[in-house]
């Protein structure tokens, strides 16, 4: 290696032409905060819509594209592209390795994500608008009944389907060639093998997703008729195939989410993490579990009684491996030295509220039962204490536990627990009401509702704008860390913290682990 | 994007007062009911069933959510780092592990048993007294009843709520988006049987105090049942996304004894060959202009504008079709445009409601094309295709 190769390259070139994982991780990071602001503002105007009876502000038309868009947005452009920024900056740092295995096509699989962004937001402007089918896109609303843009979102879904497979690939090739001598599978650290079988999960779903609008495809265009009963075909044909892989793209979501809290709490707690084998096997079961629960989804499309108990029995199931993991966190908080930074109390805030998720989740498997909560707010309530409560909180959590290590500055501290405390509140505000007026009736994905629903309605969009201000207070936090927060010295910054990621300097060099380090 | 920002702050003034009015004064003979924070039994045996199902793996989760959230509070509270605690080393064990993965499980058999028997009964759709073909159409919902005395009748039923109150024009009356023009009529005490299917995309039947859900799917025909044990007037909605107007396509049931519902029944067969006998007549304009004014407003104007000059539908107003050859605009109207949103309403509509609004669109909007077209021209269109 010539001695010209060491510093990153100057300018824009830079970020265009950088195989550097660190470099990549944080441009995939920016990314998805920047789609998150994004599907945060369609949640804002859903709310604002929502605020009271009556339609004040935009039309149902534009209230569907919203939900649509706020909902592919934030699942395809915030959480799954943040983690794999995450799993970016953090794998090869936790296993001692100097890169990713693949870091030319990781340049390529960050680089089509913004192409694939700015085709499905370029559909707005086109006739007809937006996707407005929701973010499941049944057919035949998403084929025979859809706008024209349709085409550009299937096209758009193809293009970040190939960038999370090749993301996904780059990750397990990484795990399994690039490990430090020393670092066997059962000591790496939980999150490397929570993104590990994400990884997987990922590689088996997507090809099957891009099956699915592709059949989409050919139906709108080529004359088949694979989800149209006309011509032969079954709608619900295309449920199946949409949550065979939408079930395991929900585990996709949270896996790396349990993998950050696992690294988290027995920081602060200091103390090691409980149960390390069980949780690897948990991870492993919930992942087994996924592909075998899809139908859960599907309850009321009119599967044969045998059916519905079979997915009824795996479903109920996914609580115990769950239920493990909630077990091993407390028990390694107990007993600890606990000190409450602004990582651990976003952590202790995931165990708390995706734990109540994971009581509705229980309560949705129970199919009899389902039938009065399917697609009424229950589920939004539901979906949300996993998916923001789980996903969005553990990134948060991880941005304020590792940003030290990566820009070698300290965040304000009070700044971050305000913003904990102002997003717990809000988040809580916005949707444990939720939960209250789906079991009165309230069907999701409407545009107005009746008045008996006002009240809680009113609580949930006030709660959402407090929770989006609070969003506005991270980006401030962590921008001003960036500029001028208050040098790091140490190298191992939190004091409970244990890992290669903290052998290296803060901030950590452009290049690390060129050797390898010795692992006991 | 169509923002009406100007009117917000006016309208949301309105509304506000008419919804604090509706409440204050429990306008009409039912009460919004505030603050509703749980699932209703309903008034049928499966609700209650599954309303306690619900309720007891509610309170499972409680009785876990405590101890759990205990713990950790109690931990939190007493494992600090400030309270001088020096942090235990323990990391495993497999006692535990064991207990907490068969505990759980245990449980879930304990819930499972009660679930199974409920879902086995809910799929018992045989023996049924009455049976209705429910079809979900954007967006609206069309009854048939299909047992012997009562074939020939058949209705849709759509949304009453007047644009005015949505768009916060007017007070909202105690059923706002819950009300329709013409209601299902079920008697009480019998089972009644639903055959569940759609007419466009997949919509979904769902009526909460029925502890009845069914997608309905165009192509494919669904079951479902219930039995209601109580006299009333019971809503639900739309329960999956359909498009535009899915929030907009409510369900109303009226439960009645048994001879109201005989009676009512008797009343909507005579309707129908009374409508039989009008397709033979010949009307004036006056007479197919007024009728088609009405179906106009409840079928055609959410999508051309109530002064036909389009939205999601093509403009009515000076319209190549609609100031063309009669049987061109009979076409559109009639078999619908494939591959747009503009349906068929050659089965929707009986001949005569089809004259009046084809007749209606030729003289509206500025149209005045001064013909009429009569049923007997939109049946012989019909059997000439
Ligand atoms: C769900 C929306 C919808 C409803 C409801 C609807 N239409 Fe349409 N209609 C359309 C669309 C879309 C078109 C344009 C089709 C095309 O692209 O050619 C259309 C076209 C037409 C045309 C042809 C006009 C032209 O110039 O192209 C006529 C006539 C018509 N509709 C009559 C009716 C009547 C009568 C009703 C009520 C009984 C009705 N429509 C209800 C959506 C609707
Ligand atoms: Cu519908």
């Amino acid at each position: 290696m010539g001695d010209h190769h060491h510093g990153p390259a100057k300018g824009i070139t830079r970020w265009l032409t950088t195989t550097n994982h660190k470099d990549i991780g944080t441009m995939y990071l920016w990314f998805s905060f920047a789609m998150f602001l994004l599907g945060g503002a369609f949640a804002m105007v859903i709310r604002a819509e929502l605020f009271q009876p009556g339609l004040q502000l935009i039309e149902p038309a534009f209230f569907n594209q919203m939900t649509t868009m706020h909902g592919l947005i934030m699942v395809f452009g915030a959480i799954m592209p943040a983690f794999v920024g995450l799993a970016n900056w953090m794998i090869p740092l936790m296993i001692g390795a100097p890169d990713m295995a693949l870091p030319r096509m990781n340049n390529w699989s960050f680089w089509i994500l913004p192409f694939a962004f700015a085709i499905l937001a370029s559909s707005f402007f086109m006739e007809g608008g937006a996707p407005n089918f929701g973010w499941t896109f049944y057919a035949p609303l998403s084929t025979t009944y859809a706008p024209p843009s349709v085409t550009f979102f299937i096209f758009g879904v193809h293009i970040l389907g190939l960038s999370s497979i090749m993301g996904a690939i780059n990750i397990a090739a990484t795990v399994m060639n690039m490990r430090a001598p020393g670092m066997t599978y059962m000591k790496m650290p939980l999150f490397v093998w929570t993104w590990f079988i994400t990884a997987y999960l990922l590689i088996a779903v997507m090809p099957v997703l891009a099956g699915a609008v592709t059949m989409m495809l050919m139906d709108i265009h080529f004359g088949t008729s694979f989800f149209s009963a006309a011509g032969g075909g079954d709608p619900v044909l295309f449920q199946h195939i949409f949550w065979f892989f939408g079930h395991p793209e929900v585990y996709i979501i949270i896996l790396p989410g349990f993998g950050v809290v696992s690294q988290v709490i027995p920081t602060f707690s200091r103390k090691r993490l409980f149960g390390y084998d069980s949780m690897v096997y948990a991870t492993a079961s919930i992942a087994f579990l996924s592909f075998i629960v899809w139908a859960h989804h599907m309850y009321t499309v009119g599967m044969p009684v045998a059916g519905e108990l079979f997915f009824m029995y795996a479903t109920m199931l996914i609580a115990v491996p769950t239920g493990v993991k909630v077990f091993n966190w407390i028990s390694t908080m107990w007993r600890g030295a606990m000190t409450f930074e602004t990582p651990m109390l976003f952590a202790i805030g995931f165990v708390v509220l995706f734990t109540m998720g994971g009581f509705t989740g229980l309560m949705l498997a129970i199919a009899p039962a389902d039938f009065q909560y399917h697609d009424s707010y229950f589920v939004v309530a539901h979906f949300h204490y996993t998916m923001v409560a789980g996903a969005i909180f553990s990134m948060t959590c991880a941005v304020y536990y590792w940003l030290p290590k990566w820009c070698g500055r300290m965040y304000n501290e009070t700044l971050g627990k305000t913003q904990f405390w102002v997003s717990f509140v809000g988040f809580n505000l916005t949707f444990f009401p939720q939960h209250f007026v789906g079991l009165a009736g309230m069907p999701r994905r409407i545009p107005d509702y009746a008045l008996q629903f006002a009240d809680f309605n009113l609580m949930s969009s006030v709660g959402a704008f407090i929770y989006g201000a609070s969003q506005l207070l991270f980006l401030y936090n962590v921008v001003a860390t960036i500029v001028a927060g208050e040098p790091v010295e140490k190298e191992q910054v939190w004091e409970g913290a244990e890992g290669l990621e903290w052998t290296v300097a803060s901030p950590a060099p452009y290049h690390t682990f060129t050797t390898p380090p010795d692992v006991k | 994007m169509s923002c009406k920002i100007n009117r917000l702050i006016g309208s949301t003034r309105i509304a506000i007062v008419a919804l604090f009015s509706v409440v204050a004064s429990g306008a009409g003979a039912e009460e919004v009911q505030r603050w509703r924070v749980n699932m209703e039994p309903g008034v049928t045996e499966i609700g209650s069933r599954i309303y306690d199902l619900h309720m007891t793996v509610f309170w499972i989760c409680v009785v876990i959510g405590v101890a759990v959230f205990g713990v950790m509070l109690y931990s939190i509270y007493s494992h600090r780092k400030s309270r001088g605690v020096t942090p235990a080393t323990f990391h495993e064990s497999t006692l535990v592990e064991v207990a907490w993965t068969v505990v759980p499980f245990l449980i879930l058999i304990a819930m499972a048993v009660p679930a199974t028997t409920t879902l086995i009964d809910i799929y018992n759709t045989d023996e049924s007294e009455v049976d209705i073909l429910v079809t979900g159409y954007q967006w609206k919902w069309k009854y048939e009843y299909i047992n012997e005395g009562g074939e020939n009748v058949s209705f849709f039923s759509t949304l009453s709520t007047p644009r005015s109150e949505i768009d916060n024009e007017d007070e909202k009356n105690t059923n706002y988006l819950l009300e329709v023009d013409e209601p299902l009529v079920i008697p009480v005490g019998k089972k009644v049987r639903f055959l569940v299917t759609a007419y466009d995309v997949i919509h979904a039947w769902w009526v909460p105090a029925l502890a009845v859900k069914k997608d309905a799917i165009p192509g494919f025909i669904n079951e479902t049942w219930t039995l209601a044990l109580e006299e009333g007037v019971y809503r639900g909605q739309c329960a999956e996304l359909c498009g535009k107007d899915h929030g907009f396509m409510p369900i109303v049931v009226k439960v009645v004894s048994e001879s109201e519902y005989h009676e009512w029944l008797g009343e909507k067969v005579a309707q129908a060959s009374e409508i039989k006998e009008l397709m033979s007549q010949q009307f004036d304009l006056d007479q197919l202009v007024e009728r088609g004014d009405e179906v106009y407003q409840r079928n055609c104007l959410a999508c051309h504008g109530a002064q036909g000059e389009g939205g999601v539908g093509a403009a009515i107003a000076g319209s190549a079709i609609a100031m063309g050859e009669v049987a061109g605009h009979l076409d559109s109207i009639v078999n619908g445009v494939p591959g747009t949103a503009m349906q068929a309403f050659g089965n929707q509509l009986n001949d005569v409601d089809l004259a009046a609004v084809t007749t209606y669109q030729r003289n509206a909007f500025g149209n005045n094309m001064g013909d009429l077209v009569q049923p007997i021209d939109v049946y012989n269109f019909k059997q000439g295709q």
